[in-house]
């Protein structure tokens, strides 16, 4: 029954975007983590969506997270000399997070998030009416 | 005798069941929204309910599954416009409780009919 197979695929977008939304928050949280348990400044972390196909071809595909990268972009210097990490030249290295591009990842996760719940009360809708057929 | 009733019921129990096979094939472009290469895809409801139909013995096929041309196609590679298939998935909520009425209203005659 197809109508069941979208609860599956519905909620594997939503274990997703959750756990995008995650990694959001650790980067958002740590954009001024000069240091971290390695000593070296906190780096963005990124998740990587893969589509999992249910059957061969190009039927319905579930989504999941295919991995979790670093961000690649370089890490931000400030000058602050006062600092106590400061280098030699007295410049701090801070996290590459980039608060703007987080926002924005935030909104379009919490976006995707509400898109899948709707069709998953819309899927539960019809099952709903399904069940009572002929009644 | 019976196989007249199946008969009578077949053209909307096919088309339910398209309905939820084209349902499931939407919630999978909007759940692969934000995956990056993901193609979305869709088949045409009405030539497949023909082809369901039109064929009398053996297995129903299975519809034939198209790729979306994407009006603006986007820099990952992503073909889910969110705005178009938010619709088609409206749109197929509710002629999926339309076929589920006229099921309804065929049962409700057929009962009234054997019960008379």
């Amino acid at each position: 029954m197809s109508l069941f197979n979208i609860f599956d695929i519905a909620s594997s977008a939503l274990s997703a975007q959750t756990q995008r939304l995650n990694t959001t928050a650790s980067n958002i949280a740590n954009a001024d983590s000069a240091t971290g348990p390695d000593g070296t400044p906190y780096r963005a972390k990124q998740v990587v969506f893969q589509a999992v196909p249910q059957d061969a071809g190009n039927g319905p595909a579930k989504v999941r997270v295919a991995g979790v990268v670093e961000d690649g972009a370089p890490a931000r210097k400030v000058f602050d000399p006062k600092h106590p990490l400061a280098d030699g030249e007295g410049y701090v290295t801070l996290p590459n997070v980039s608060i703007v591009d987080e926002m924005v990842n935030m909104i379009s996760a919490s976006r995707s998030y509400q898109s899948s719940v709707e069709v998953m009360n819309t899927a539960k809708a019809l099952l709903e009416k399904t069940l009572s057929l002929g009644s | 005798m019976i196989d007249r009733l199946d008969d009578y019921m077949r053209f909307q129990t096919e088309a339910l069941k398209l309905r939820s096979q084209r349902q499931e094939l939407l919630a999978a472009n909007i759940a692969n929204a934000d995956t990056p290469g993901f193609k979305a895809v869709d088949f045409d409801f009405g030539k497949a309910l023909t082809s369901v139909t039109s064929t009398s013995s053996g297995p129903a096929p299975a519809p034939e599954i198209l790729y979306r041309q994407p009006a603006q196609a986007s820099l990952d590679g992503n073909t889910v416009e969110m705005d178009a298939e938010r619709a088609a998935f409206a749109d197929n909520t509710v002629r999926y409780e339309a076929a589920l009425k006229f099921l309804n209203t065929q049962l409700r005659t057929m009962l009234a009919a054997l019960q008379g």
